[in-house]
């Protein structure tokens, strides 16, 4: 880097936090200007899709509704994300860990006792949080342990926890009446209503929402508040300067795995009891999930990887997943845009981190550091970069100043 | 019933498939291996395979010229490297996550254009087998090995190919001194950002090629995601070869001949539920990588993007 560049940045350095809070939001743009370019190509007037994907989203209280549901498994989903990413592991087993805590939590409801609502509520969603904890703990072990890359794991995982649906929906938890009939479509029997969360307003908007949100501000404390997020994210920054403190680090590894996974089974668990009462499968990992496992993602990244930046994030992608089917049902647009665009603002987002890095170089020159307070979610988009200490971004000065 | 898998017949037949079913893995696996080697972990290969696969059978569908075909995914699986190229190498982008952007914008982007351009799922009639002449006409080994479409034998060429490139051409030793040790490759004169640029362009051609294999020599349908994470097993297979293209032959190889395994299963109606049997080569993959993965050490540089100091 040139030294003017230097030091043109550096007077800018006072707007820092506004920079930082700008830059997904860019990148999003960018991303709908890249998507505008597509819409006209599928013969589309850009302006007239996005103002119909708004429309869709968010234009009437049911609109609003639909997409607070879409968003909420992207919250649950989410919030797992920004706590495995803040541990430096890479969590693509959203999928995998999604199915396995709505598996638990359904073979919960098919044979539960004769418990009050509340109860039988409570323990149905914990099966969930349990089911994605040992799909996502797995992943953890593997990586500790036996140093299995938990990327390639948790693919291996998302595979064999969809044969798994298939063995168990058109095999053990078969819908009697299916099982009798000769279409044999894999699925459960509805679930005793009693397992029904309940809804918020007359609409499919259910209790699940608020509870991503009660599990949003926990994952926040979980992270910044509590020794064990601490620890989380001394490993992810550094794992071996966190050794070298005494960290246990391939306890922590496993555990942000966990966590992470358990979250996503939640987000399983609350969506068969909210939405589909019931669990069911087209032989596919998105025909269950609508790829909640990978949108996730795509929220917790533009939320900042923040728990409670997650929340507006979540909403903002649950609104285009509501948004382009009213796009495909006006203008014949395909929904296969929403992954498309989800791919763009990943790219987007991840690159632009390259300005953010820059700025973090900046500061760390002594006698330039105007704004301390900034950097709050510096240091772990950092580690994400590298796990190593030897990268030459001066990020070393920033993890004190974060720990 | 379990006996009937030891016939000639079906034994012939199962080693056959295997070999056809190992192709997208080794086009895609070498490529993969060459970009990591060179420090760059590219984790959109399946997106890149789903554009060639699209590419390479839409101009098949809309001329019938097959190599036209092959040309269309070539260039799209290369365009989608140079992206993935430029994001990881120039803008340094994290390497892991922004390969799951490649792959869900590859994913979204084969189905748009599959619901606009086709619509429904069409078929087409892709590369044939080519018998060659006096070797497959030696018994047993001749059906399972020289009998089939020319993609699946330029995958089993490309094999050699890539080993003698890494290890015998200076274009070899450059890639594995980026990356082992950026520093010092660029400080002899090195270009790091050519030698990955150049490695995940290639990458993503020969992803473009692995996606065409399906799309219009095997399978010879486009539909929404043909490959079913695919790609993704792909680069599983190159830490299960340790970086080399032997072992990722190796790896290939057993994966398929246990996928072809349980698909000879099915067919001959032996009471294993299909599942389990599916989801066999997975946990396979699982309980190999933990076995293995610590005999051979990864590129010391990957997913880190190289800056100069100074």
């Amino acid at each position: 880097m040139t030294r003017w560049r230097r030091s043109s940045q550096a007077r800018n350095t006072h707007l820092g936090p506004l920079f930082n809070a700008a830059l997904p939001l860019l990148a999003t743009l960018a991303a709908l200007a890249v998507g505008a370019l597509l819409l006209l190509l599928l013969n589309a007037n850009p302006l007239e899709a996005y103002a119909a994907m708004l429309q869709g989203a968010f234009g009437n209280p049911n609109a609003l509704a639909e997409t607070l549901v879409k968003a909420t498994p992207l919250l649950l989903v989410g919030v797992g994300i920004c706590i495995a990413f803040r541990g430096g592991v890479i969590n693509i087993g959203g999928e995998g860990q999604y199915i396995a805590g709505a598996l638990l939590a359904t073979v919960f409801a098919l044979h539960a006792p004769a418990w009050p609502t509340w109860l039988l509520i409570t323990v149905a969603v914990l099966f969930a949080f349990l089911g994605g904890a040992i799909w996502g703990g797995i992943a953890g072990a593997l990586k500790a342990y036996l140093n299995v890359n938990e990327i390639l794991s948790t693919i291996m995982l998302n595979q064999i926890a969809v044969q798994a649906m298939n063995f168990l929906l058109s095999g053990a938890l078969i819908d009697p009446l299916q099982a009798a009939a000769d279409s044999q479509i894999p699925q459960t029997e509805r679930f005793a209503v009693l397992f029904d969360l309940p809804r918020l307003v007359p609409t499919r908007l259910h209790i699940g929402a608020l509870i991503a949100v009660l599990v949003a501000v926990l994952g926040y404390v979980l992270l910044w508040r509590t020794s064990l997020g601490y620890r989380i994210r001394a490993v992810g920054i550094n794992p071996h300067a966190s050794r070298y403190a005494g960290i246990r680090v391939e306890r922590y590894i496993v555990l942000a795995l966990l966590l992470s996974g358990a979250f996503a089974g939640m987000a399983g668990g609350i969506q068969v009891l909210g939405v589909s009462h019931r669990m069911l499968t087209d032989g596919s990992a998105t025909g269950f999930t609508g790829s909640v496992g990978f949108n996730g993602i795509v929220a917790a990244l533009f939320g900042g990887l923040h728990p409670l930046g997650t929340i507006p994030a979540s909403v903002l992608f649950g609104g285009l997943l509501v948004g382009a089917n009213q796009l495909q049902r006006t203008l014949q647009v395909p929904t296969a845009l929403v992954p498309t665009l989800n791919g763009l603002v990943v790219i987007f987002v991840v690159s632009s981190e390259i300005w953010k890095r820059r700025r973090a170089r900046m500061q760390s020159i002594p006698g330039n550091e105007p704004d301390r307070a900034v950097p709050e979610d510096e240091p772990a988009k950092a580690a994400l970069q590298a796990n190593e200490t030897d990268s030459p971004d001066g990020r070393i000065i920033e993890v004190e100043d974060d720990l | 019933m379990i006996s009937d898998l030891f016939t000639l017949q079906v034994l012939v037949g199962m080693l056959t498939s295997g070999i056809r079913l190992a192709t997208p893995y080794l086009y895609a696996g070498l490529g993969e291996t060459l970009s990591q080697r060179s420090g760059v972990l590219n984790l959109g290969v399946d997106g890149q395979m789903l554009m060639g696969a699209f590419a390479g059978f839409y101009v098949v569908f809309k001329t019938g010229n097959l190599g036209l075909g092959l040309v269309a995914a070539i260039a799209v699986g290369a365009a989608m490297g140079l992206a993935m190229a430029f994001i990881s190498v120039t803008l340094r982008a994290e390497q892991g996550i922004s390969g799951i952007g490649v792959y869900l914008f590859g994913l979204g982007l084969s189905e748009l254009l599959f619901q606009q351009l086709i619509g429904t799922v069409e078929t087409i009639s892709g590369f044939r087998p080519v018998a060659i002449p006096v070797l497959s006409s030696i018994p047993i080994v001749g059906p399972i090995l020289f009998n089939h479409n020319i993609l699946v034998y330029g995958a089993f060429l490309l094999v050699p190919v890539a080993w003698f490139v890494l290890n015998k051409t200076t274009f070899g030793l450059n890639i594995r001194a980026v990356g082992e040790n950026p520093a010092a490759a660029d400080s002899l004169g090195v270009s790091v950002a050519r030698v990955r640029y150049a490695t995940v362009t290639l990458g993503g051609a020969l992803s473009g090629i692995a996606g065409a294999s399906l799309s219009i020599a095997v399978l010879n349908v486009f539909q929404h995601n043909l490959t079913n994470s695919l790609g993704f097993i792909a680069v599983a297979l190159v830490y299960f070869g340790g970086w080399r293209p032997w072992g990722l032959l190796a790896g290939a190889l057993i994966f398929s001949m246990v996928n072809a395994l349980q698909v000879w299963v099915q067919t001959l109606g032996i009471p294993v539920p299909a599942e389990i049997a599916v989801m066999m080569p997975y946990v396979l993959t699982i309980v190999v990588l933990a076995a293995s993965v610590q005999r051979v050490r990864p590129p010391s540089a990957l997913t880190k993007p190289f800056v100069r100091e100074g």
